[in-house]
């Protein structure tokens, strides 16, 4: 069978995406995930600006993880000036983030990833058949959005993180209220996981992949500066230039990156299969009375990777709330420094790292950006070629595009944050 | 009695203005029983090319395919709206205007051949009608039910464009210009955001764009005043909002001298 199979514009995905497969004979012959989306340059934008400028700008890059962003670069610039931030701005920050990945794989899951599992595209046809599990859905990405704006004011693009720790620190009260708020979301958080796991069809789709985030050594891969790969790597985050070897193709504007000339995943599951062991007892346990066993190979436990690190965030952002009280000061002051600096965290949708080069004039003279969804553009391409050698490419085009698609979106892909 | 027809398009953008009507998906589920959602591809509904009532358009035009698209989807939409920064002044993007844009794509790119983007990245108003703007970097999604609602209704939306003082002075905060010193941009800034930075002890910076009657150069004497420099007055005005006019003849102002 000779087949062409286009998507023109991927849906349920952030940005413009296209796929191109050109099957025949019983192979594929091509295949390119283009990436439609112009580059807005931010890396240039960010030139000649100061510090706290370039905190807000980098925010832009992303609209569904633009803590991750602004976290990423404070982080490099205090590292520059080897100032550590404070315990209770660590751990503020630690539980802000935890937000954004709560709002995030809720949206993910019930937004993005549900219609495929389910066969329905309609969002009226999912509320008439799911309208509770919806519901339950919603209430807890409500509840990332509202975590996050405890301490930004705002869930995309939040004003409250500067250099040195937060311009506010939230009120006891507030914080109070949103501690019921999570305690009380918990119940809902695992019978998320377990209905995923007991409803949902997975398809059978293993393959070996290497998984990259950054160290469990910290705790749950969040923060830290040493970025790990499933079989060897354990580097600091100054040296992810080395390592990671980043080219352009001609069918993405955004460039393609490999490890030891392999592509690799980062993101939820990739964090899950090497961060494993540092989940708490209660979400282990929860993981564990699902039946699916971590670390897994098959992308489309994605969903449920998303689901445990949701129950995971709500659990942490608890405990780092426990006993909170306000700091007599929400930030420490931190010297300017000159030199190049690094900032590593995990957003939502994975591994991001950021690079800046300051002069002595206290502004930017260069900066590099790497975002998850470039990371995982070779990783995605390989997987679809893989999944749909495994589904059959005697299999009509409807199937073969609709697999195509769900296997792109397993990857919960930001366009936009790729190119930048 | 049948639904308008309403279609969310995506141009040169973080995303981050369409997560209006998607945080929490309850809100596409209201969108969805008022409207009839032709196209909006983060959400899962696709017709590009479709007829419709109500178009929302994020983003700025970067790219020649981009240009193209816009005046598409204007002749095939009833009411236009600029939805965010981007789509409303060009957004962060548009600071490129100022600089040597190749030059940059040469520093950036292996092969800066096949990056195809256009000499300036420009609000859809430069390109085609709009009906109606709506600013913010991100849209404040209170403002975003409010237009949809009056679009249903049928009434024109009410233009709010005092300055963030306004709205900082109703929440009672505290002033940080005049009692921190802190570079405010609030005073030449349209409000809408709920004056979040006044709220968190800072300065505005400027997200939601121009205010009406901007006295530019007045802010920009107090901001030397409080030890910037003319460059750094330049660049709070040259930011999220940089092409928008009143902005960019500021920065000018300050650049030339």
């Amino acid at each position: 069978m000779n087949a062409l199979i286009q998507v023109p514009l991927l849906t349920r995905v952030e940005g413009r995406g296209a796929l191109r497969l050109e099957i025949g004979e019983g192979s594929i012959h091509a295949l390119a995930l283009k990436i439609l989306e112009p580059p807005r340059l931010f890396e240039k934008l960010v030139e000649g600006r100061g510090r706290d400028q370039v905190v807000e700008m980098v925010a832009r890059i992303g609209g569904l993880s633009p803590v991750a962003h602004q976290l990423c670069a404070a982080q490099a610039f205090e590292r520059l000036a080897e100032v550590e931030p404070a315990p209770w701005v660590s751990a503020m920050r630690r539980v802000m983030l935890c937000g954004e990945w709560i709002q995030s794989h809720s949206r993910h899951i019930h937004l993005m990833a549900l219609p495929d599992f389910l066969g329905a595209n309609d969002i009226q046809a999912l509320m008439e058949r799911h309208g509770e599990v919806l519901q339950r859905g919603w209430r807890l990405q409500q509840l990332g959005r509202e975590l996050v704006a405890l301490f930004g004011g705002r869930s995309v693009h939040p004003v409250g993180v500067r250099i040195g720790g937060f311009y506010r620190a939230p009120e006891p009260l507030a914080v109070a209220v949103m501690r019921q708020r999570l305690q009380d979301a918990l119940p809902a958080a695992e019978a998320l996981l377990g209905w995923i796991a007991k409803t949902l069809p997975f398809p059978q789709d293993e393959h070996p992949f290497t998984s990259v985030a950054l160290s469990p050594a910290a705790g749950y891969p969040m923060g830290g500066s040493r970025i790990q790969s499933g079989d060897w790597l354990d580097i600091d985050a100054s040296e992810f230039i080395r390592h990671f070897e980043r080219h352009e193709v001609d069918h993405s504007l955004a460039p393609h990156s490999v490890l030891d000339k392999r592509p690799y995943l980062v993101g939820p599951l990739a964090r899950l299969n090497l961060g494993l062991p540092e989940l708490s007892p209660a979400v282990r346990q929860a993981l564990a009375a699902t039946g699916i066993s971590f670390p897994s190979h098959n992308m489309f436990h994605s969903i449920l990777a998303r689901a445990a690190e949701l129950l995971f965030a709500l659990r942490e952002a608890l405990g780092l709330l426990e006993g909170y009280e306000r700091p007599a000061r929400s930030f420490e002051e931190v010297p300017h420094q000159n030199g190049i600096s690094y900032g590593a965290i995990e957003s939502p949708c994975g591994l991001l790292w950021h690079c800046y080069e300051i002069d002595d004039h206290r502004r930017v003279n260069a900066a590099w950006i790497v975002s998850p969804t470039s990371q995982n553009q070779a990783r995605m391409e390989e997987d679809i070629r893989l999944s749909l050698e495994r589904l059959g490419l005697d299999q009509d085009e409807t199937s073969l595009r609709q697999r195509a698609e769900r296997v792109i979106r397993n990857y919960d892909p930001c366009f936009s944050c790729a190119v930048h | 009695m049948t639904k308008p027809r309403i279609a969310v398009h995506q141009f040169n953008s973080c995303g981050g203005c369409q997560l209006a009507l998607l945080d929490p998906g309850s809100l596409l589920a209201e969108l969805s029983q008022c409207f009839e959602i032709v196209h909006f591809a983060m959400a899962g509904f696709l017709d590009e090319g479709a007829e419709v009532d109500v178009a929302l358009v994020e983003g700025s035009i970067s790219s020649a395919p981009e240009r193209e698209r816009i005046e598409q989807v204007r002749a095939r939409s009833g009411y236009l709206v600029a939805y965010g920064a981007c789509a409303a002044s060009g957004g962060l993007q548009a600071l490129r205007n100022q600089a040597d844009g190749s030059q940059w794509i040469a520093e950036l790119f292996d092969r800066p051949e096949r990056i195809g983007l256009l000499p300036a990245a420009t609000p859809i108003t430069d390109h085609v009608k709009v009906d109606w703007t709506l600013w913010g970097c991100p849209v404040n999604g209170r403002r975003v039910r409010s237009l949809l609602r009056d679009i249903l209704s049928g009434v024109r939306p009410k233009r709010d464009s005092r300055p963030l003082c306004m709205e900082c002075k109703e929440r009672q905060l505290i002033c940080t210009l005049v009692t921190q010193g802190q570079p405010c941009m609030g005073p030449v800034t349209q409000a809408g955001c709920g004056a979040l930075c006044p709220a968190f002890g800072r300065a505005c910076y400027a997200c939601f764009g121009p205010s009406e009657q901007v006295n530019h150069s007045a802010l920009a004497g107090r901001l030397q005043g409080l030890g910037l420099s003319k460059a750094e007055t330049a660049r709070r005005f040259r930011f999220i909002h940089g092409n928008a006019s009143p902005f960019r003849l500021a920065a000018h102002g300050l650049e030339e001298e």
